[in-house]
């Protein structure tokens, strides 16, 4: 009896978690790309990667990361999803040390990409225009650290539960990914994005994304700590963000050949 | 195709559905989520919350991320800033970056690294070893958020050459001092960098029409690191910027000569005959600070996703382009030069353009005999991502020579002219393997009209975070010896390096 009343109280909770106004799927994909790539106007971290293969040999990156989103003057909306500015200065290992990398990221189109070679003090225009290839050798795609346009898929709501809502997308022009379809679990209450399973054509699981550690920073909940897997060469890497900083001061000429050249100092810290 | 909110509403539908059959039911059926794993068949496919993201989640499902925490109540309608979530996230303490290993300061890092090269032909002018050196780069950094000192020095050990006295223009001997430089930034729109720098401008893929910043061909052409291409200058450089066009202007107070080919490690052609170390190039370099002085310049800005430069250089040809009839030395004639040049997205890839008027000054109608004619230079240049980590380049260059008439007719009797226009094109393939972490790549240059080869195939293997292997080849073919790859024939090497990077 005690257990049928607890049952009935659990079932009226979700009755009432149900009928509070649940976002449209279009809503929900707009708000799980902002949660993941667009939290506050700027931002800046410390990256250490940690890439294993499937022989456990362990390759590491260091690097800071500097994002402007280009709102238009006076948007308050928080709904900004367009073109965002990236640099990326490396650390480690020292091979890459001091190497400058500049994106320009167009939603809808070819991003600009420069890369700033040390020893030749060249900056170097990179015609790389595929987003799904690794990310400085590591599990993670460009497209996993730039954000994949929304508009690049069809989205479905396959469930929803208690904590997440599970998403299906289907890219629109398969022949430009390596995956049939993906799913992707959204935390309900903060809309990060959880989990993203890659299935390709004959339904089997060929990537797995997940993350491991969230930190309320500056008022927004942020991935400290994922993991990327690589099903099919058995490779694996762990992304550390540290020293997160949200809306730090940051002006569209960080983002050009004077600061790819001679990197801004006061900006990386 | 279903839309989305058609889905969503169905969802909720059935959410209510489903809540109004608990109400009705005597023994009702537990709502969605809160059902056993096994009876809920969707719920076994979820992701455990990652830390941060959630309390005892069901199951089967994912566990939330640490920081995550309690889900808040019906927070979905509004910003993420929900008062529910500050109670379990904590800050700073779990992410931080694991401990650095390395026990240098952050200022000073560089590599060691041994490299050896053989040549592939019986050495006739020169040493069977083509590079045989190990070598130290200490780099030293310091910087405030106004000013950075920079020192990049080489310590090498190189028996190839027989002279070790150390000579910091040409690079000679156990020290070369690659940079040394004060950046300053007096204004917003203004940075200064003073010292031994390196300067590198233009859309060429290792051809250079505006870039008259030093090069240094033996090292291109034995098989060093491509960074050594760049010689470096001592020279002051002002950069402007400003919303409208930046500009680039610098000073050499003393001409910077390439490090070009002298015979002492590579044979080439002197104009007779095929020749190495029994006759090297005697030169007489301009090098009379302030007098003898180098400026270049460049304006540049960006449309869109376009670049756009005008160059200018005064200074000398930076090879040897002459010969003193009187004493027989190679000169260094004067030369002015002006270009343009244009990158952007093209197609599936990135479109360069370049050209250049080199002024030959000491030759101002192309009659003199002993003095490099001017010259119209063009480069187009495509470079496009050919699947996944594959890229492949092309590059077609031209060198007009201009007044081609008065050099035919001034041309000693004897002498096996140059065509009017030397044309070069370029392929470039790069593969990355392995995690990328195996690069394997081939660099051609090919002229249609000197008939020669350059082929610079490379295998580069990191080892690990610090040990790098690599193994290339620089490889002539040419039918004849006064063709500008085809005298280098004999000069066909191969080399091996090891690297470790700190």
């Amino acid at each position: 009896m005690k257990n049928t009343l607890f049952a009935l109280l659990l079932a009226a909770a979700a009755t009432a978690g149900a009928q509070s106004p649940a976002p449209g799927v279009d809503e929900l994909v707009a708000k799980a790309n902002h949660a993941a790539y667009y939290q506050g106007k700027s931002g800046r971290a410390r990256v250490a990667m940690s890439i294993k293969d499937a022989q456990g040999r362990e390759r590491t990156r260091e690097f800071t990361i500097l994002r402007l989103d280009l709102e238009p003057a006076g948007d308050t909306s928080d709904t900004f999803a367009g073109d965002q500015d990236f640099y990326v200065y490396f650390e480690r290992p020292a091979d890459v040390n001091k190497t400058a990398y500049l994106v320009h990221k167009h939603v809808g189109s070819d991003d600009d990409r420069w890369l700033f070679l040390p020893g030749l003090n060249l900056v170097k225009r990179i015609a790389a225009s595929d987003k799904r290839t690794s990310f400085v050798g590591s599990d993670f795609f460009y497209e996993d650290v730039s954000g994949r346009g929304t508009d690049a898929d069809t989205h479905e709501l396959a469930e929803t539960s208690a904590t997440y809502y599970v998403l299906k997308n289907t890219p629109k022009d398969p022949k430009s990914v390596e995956f049939a379809s993906y799913k992707m679990w959204v935390h309900k209450a903060t809309f990060i994005p959880v989990k993203a399973e890659y299935y390709d054509a004959k339904g089997e699981k060929i990537r797995e994304a997940q993350a491991l550690e969230v930190q309320t920073i500056q008022g927004f909940p942020t991935v400290t700590k994922s993991e990327m897997k690589d099903l099919r060469t058995g490779s694996t890497t762990t992304i550390t963000y540290s020293k997160v900083e949200y809306n730090v001061d940051l002006t569209e000429d960080v983002f050009t050949e004077r600061y790819l050249r001679n990197p801004p100092r006061a900006q990386l810290r | 195709m279903r839309t989305n909110t058609d889905l969503a509403v169905k969802a909720r539908v059935f959410a209510v559905g489903l809540s109004a059959l608990a109400a009705l039911a005597e023994d009702p059926p537990l709502p969605l989520g809160l059902a056993s794993p096994a009876a809920q068949p969707t719920a076994s496919a979820e992701p455990a919350l990652p830390a941060g993201l959630g309390v005892a989640p069901a199951p089967a499902e994912p566990a939330l991320p640490s920081g995550l925490g309690a889900p808040a109540p019906s927070a979905a309608a509004e910003p993420a800033l929900p008062t529910g979530l500050d109670a379990a996230p904590k800050d700073g303490a779990s992410a931080a970056a694991p401990p650095s290993e390395r026990l240098l300061p952050d200022e000073l890092s560089g590599f060691w690294e041994a490299r050896a090269g053989v040549r592939l032909q019986n050495a006739v002018h020169e040493k069977e070893a083509s590079i045989g050196e190990t070598r130290l780069q200490v780099q030293f950094d310091k910087a405030g958020d106004r000013a950075a000192v920079k020192v990049v020095s080489d310590f090498l050990c190189d028996p190839v050459l027989d002279r070790h006295t150390v000579d910091l223009e040409r690079g000679d001997g156990f020290l070369d001092l690659r940079q040394a430089n004060l950046l300053l930034r007096p204004a917003e729109f203004m940075d200064l960098k003073l010292g031994r720098q390196i300067n590198t401008w233009g859309t060429g893929d290792l051809l250079f029409i505006n870039d008259l910043f030093p090069k240094d061909w033996n090292a291109f052409f034995i098989g060093r690191d491509d960074e050594y291409l760049k010689a470096p200058s001592d020279s002051a450089k002002a950069a402007f910027f400003s919303d409208w066009a930046n500009l680039d202007l610098i000073y050499s107070p003393r001409f910077d000569s390439d490090r070009y080919i002298d015979g002492r490690r590579l044979s080439y052609w002197n104009g007779q005959s095929l020749v190495g170390r029994d006759d090297t190039v005697d030169a007489d370099t301009p090098d009379d600070a302030f007098r003898d002085d180098e400026w270049a310049a460049r304006l540049y800005r960006s449309i869109g996703a376009y670049e756009i430069a005008a160059y200018g250089y005064n200074g000398f040809w930076k090879s040897p382009a002459g010969v003193d009839p009187a004493t027989g030395r190679s000169t260094f004639p004067r030369l002015q030069e002006f270009g343009g040049s244009a990158r952007g997205p093209f197609a599936r890839g990135i479109l360069s353009l370049e050209s250049g008027w080199y002024r030959s000054l000491d030759d101002p109608d192309g009659d003199a005999p002993f003095v490099r004619n001017s010259e119209l230079r063009y480069l187009a240049g495509y470079e496009q991502e050919l699947m996944p980590n594959l890229t492949g380049g092309f590059q077609y260059y031209v060198e007009q020579m201009q007044d081609y008439g008065a050099y035919r007719r001034a041309l000693p009797a004897g002498t096996n002219p140059s065509d009017e226009y030397r044309q070069v094109v370029t392929f470039r393939l790069t593969r990355l393997l392995m995690g990328q972490n195996l690069k394997v790549g081939l660099f051609t240059y090919y002229s249609p009209t000197d008939r020669d080869t350059y082929l610079r195939p490379n295998v580069n293997y990191k080892i690990d975070d610090h040990w790098i292997a690599e193994l290339g080849g620089n490889i002539f073919v040419g039918e004849r010896d006064d063709t500008f790859f085809g005298q280098f024939e004999e000069d066909t090497n191969l080399y091996a390096s090891l690297r470790y990077g700190f």
